[in-house]
């Protein structure tokens, strides 16, 4: 018999309509192999929205539901509570949103139920741009990254803010779980993803997933990109646990321009521009560090 | 429970997206040499469109026939829904797996 690292059930079907090589079904592979078949997913507008396919075809095999661009925190609360009612108290409740749904235009949603401390999950799937809609700058967009709203040229216009932290915005309203995923790492992602279902309260799961068409990068190299995402540190894997950081992969690092010059959105970049974004990755970095240093002490306060 | 018949009229996507043949995109397509595979299921692992499959999973509405006689406990590509992204021979770390120009 071979040795399987994740679980072997299958909630997804194929047939979908993601492009070759697409992060984000992989992303939902993942979580749905590590949540089960108890789960019920609320999607708002984003990828996922139009990749289980033209009606009648749909490739999830958990019950799904779709909402307005804005309202996911909204409609998984409401969905948790309709199960309490119902007395259905062993189902997992799933939002799947995009990086614009989640980072921009979900914000509040968002921010009002980790407040309220929903039992939910909260998934950002980020592909680090408005994908679906024609590849725009979002708040998840990195620095130095080209999107069609922030054009490489004459102009010189490209991405010039960093990534917005979400996870350490979820962690700030002192949510009981909140996590880095990466798709390049599979083990640790459904490691993660079955400590989550296991918490109780609100758990925000930031994930990576790259995108061949946005990113301009071959099909081929989505799992590749993710863990050179990882180990040139411009996507450290860590959670956030009560308020306690910890980092759950240092790798050896590995030069942020191997990364880079994968992808098609970066090419615009010289040499003293990857320097420039190679120090605010470094620094992000050691902010991380320091946090996990710092937290650690909480630690032994609580103790 | 209420049952689905009496729920009021709401679109309802009911149909396994597995009759979507999207196996018609591709333009290269993976070949597996089992000589070389040492059945790490690598390639299964990070498969996008859930197009390699291990042989005996049972639970799988859409297996066919076809991939039900193949070798035991291996991995097999679902032409009919593989879009040739090519991760598989990426990720493959025997390179047991090829990617061969499609011809119609």
């Amino acid at each position: 018999m071979v040795k399987l690292t994740i679980p072997e059930i299958e909630l997804m079907s194929p047939g979908h309509t993601g492009c070759q090589g697409c992060g984000a079904t992989i992303a939902m592979r993942y979580a749905l192999k590590a949540l089960g078949e108890k789960t019920i997913v609320s999607i708002p507008a984003c990828c996922w929205a139009v990749m289980p396919g033209v009606w009648p075809n749909n490739c999830m095999r958990v019950p799904l539901l779709y909402t307005a661009f804005e309202t996911t925190g909204a409609s998984i609360s409401g969905i948790k509570a309709a199960l309490r009612a119902l007395g259905e108290e062993d189902v997992t409740v799933m939002g799947w949103a995009g990086d614009g749904g989640t980072a921009d235009i979900g914000m509040q949603a968002l921010s009002a139920a980790a407040e309220r401390n929903e039992d939910v999950i909260y998934v950002m799937y980020d592909n680090e741009a408005y994908m679906n809609t024609g590849i725009q700058r979002s708040g998840a967009t990195p620095l130095g990254a080209w999107t069609t709203t922030t054009p490489v040229g004459k102009t010189k216009f490209w991405e010039r803010r960093p990534k917005k932290p979400m996870v350490d915005i979820v962690a700030a309203h002192k949510v009981p779980y909140a996590a880095t995923l990466s798709i390049g790492y599979p083990e640790d992602f459904v490691k993660k993803m079955k400590k989550a279902k296991e918490i109780s309260g609100f758990r925000f799961l930031h994930i990576y997933s790259p995108c061949p068409t946005g990113w301009k990068s071959p099909p081929q190299y989505t799992p590749k990109l993710a863990k050179l995402a990882v180990t040139s540190r411009a996507f450290p894997l860590y959670e956030v646990e009560e308020g306690i950081y910890r980092v759950t992969m240092k790798p050896k690092k590995t030069p942020l321009k191997e990364y880079l010059m994968l992808q098609g959105r970066f090419r615009h970049l010289t040499d003293e521009d990857m320097k420039e974004l190679e120090r605010d990755i470094e620094r992000r970095w050691k902010e991380l560090l320091l946090k996990e240093e710092m937290t650690a002490k909480l630690e032994e306060l609580n103790e | 429970m209420i049952p689905y018949d009496k729920l009021p009229h709401t679109p309802i996507a009911s149909v396994n997206s597995v009759v979507v043949k999207t196996g018609a995109w591709r333009t290269f397509k993976p070949v597996i040499n089992y000589e070389k595979c040492i059945r790490c299921m690598i390639c299964w692992k990070f498969c996008p469109d859930v197009s390699i499959r291990l042989e005996d999973g049972s639970s799988y509405p859409a297996q066919s026939e076809r991939i039900k006689e193949t070798i035991k406990e291996a991995p097999v590509i679902d032409y009919d829904h593989c879009k040739g992204c090519g991760i598989c021979a990426e990720e493959c770390p025997t390179k047991a797996i090829e990617m061969v120009p499609e011809e119609k």
